[in-house]
């Protein structure tokens, strides 16, 4: 069945949808990297000193910087492997948005102090 | 009528920065819902979708500016530590909230809180904005990226609201103070 022009790309995407969940997954796992070192920095006086990189900011420099750096890392990963691919993103979103969720609650002090 | 650069730079850092963005976000929620919700969204015209990507590119800029002023700007004054012997905090916000225990949860739990969820508003809506971007009409095929990207600009215009609220009731119980002054006008008596 030959289907009209317009039909035909309402139906088939031009672009995979490996980079969309690409960036997608990296956001997540972004936000858990700042949410475990603003966590592990508030439980070792080691890590929350190592974390300073610049002091009038102190540790918030340092899980920022950190978190942003593996983020962007991660992302540049895996826009590098899924670019032109077609993923599951369902379940992808679905981790991804687990990983906010959870970054959330991490971040949250009262859930700190419980660990 | 005058300011101080301090108090100024608080202004710009949340009225300017954080305010917007939360009315913008809220206006993109609209439209990414508006998309989102359709299975084949109308095709927009290519000064629609031009509009968009400016509209995305501002966020992502106001977000960004807004969590760099406050950790770099704002911040420092905030948790300035006062010399040994200071009995007037009034100069050192984290010190006289904590200098009170009906005070003391606004930092322990609303800064210690905002300083790190407000940097989920940035990178969400980097992503919101990437994808919208590139993908570009071909998102209307899209339908489960759809729904992430929503779910990502709705989290971000939670964890802004969070990081907003806090930011004022800080500022309303302990405002960071001094700088230089800026008059700003004259005042008459009346």
């Amino acid at each position: 069945m030959i289907m009209p022009n317009s039909a035909l790309s309402r139906n088939a995407p031009t672009l995979t949808n490996g980079s969309g969940a690409a960036a997608i997954l990296a956001a997540g796992i972004g936000t858990l990297a700042l949410a475990v070192l603003a966590c592990a920095g508030d439980k070792s006086a080691a890590v929350k000193s190592s974390l300073i990189f610049y002091k009038p900011t102190g540790p918030l420099s340092g899980v920022t910087t950190a978190a942003i750096l593996a983020w962007l890392f991660t992302w540049g990963i895996l826009e590098w492997r899924w670019r032109n691919k077609t993923v599951g993103v369902e379940r992808i979103a679905a981790i991804a948005l687990a990983l906010l969720g959870l970054s959330l609650l991490l971040t949250f002090p009262p859930v700190v102090d419980l660990f | 009528m005058e300011i101080t650069s301090c108090a100024l730079w608080t202004l710009v850092h949340g009225l300017g920065f954080g305010a917007l963005y939360l009315l913008a976000c809220s206006g993109a929620l609209v439209e990414l819902y508006r998309i989102t919700i359709s299975a084949s969204p109308a095709e927009s015209t290519p000064g629609q979708e031009r509009f968009l990507k400016v509209y995305f590119l501002t966020m992502v800029a106001l977000a960004w500016a807004a969590v760099l002023t406050g950790a770099y700007v704002i911040y420092p004054w905030y948790r300035a530590a006062p010399p040994p012997g200071t009995t007037d905090l009034s100069m050192f916000p984290q010190r006289l909230l904590m200098s009170s225990p009906t005070t003391i949860g606004w930092h322990s739990v609303g800064m210690e809180w905002k300083e790190h969820v407000a940097w989920f508003v940035p990178i969400s809506i980097t992503m919101v904005a990437f994808v919208f971007i590139r993908y570009g009409r071909d998102l209307k095929n899209h339908r489960k990226l759809r729904a992430a990207v929503l779910s990502f600009a709705a989290a971000s215009f939670v964890a802004a609201g969070i990081a907003g609220f806090f930011g004022a009731m800080i500022n309303k119980y302990a405002p960071v103070q001094g700088g230089h002054t800026i008059q700003l006008s004259q005042g008459k008596e009346r």
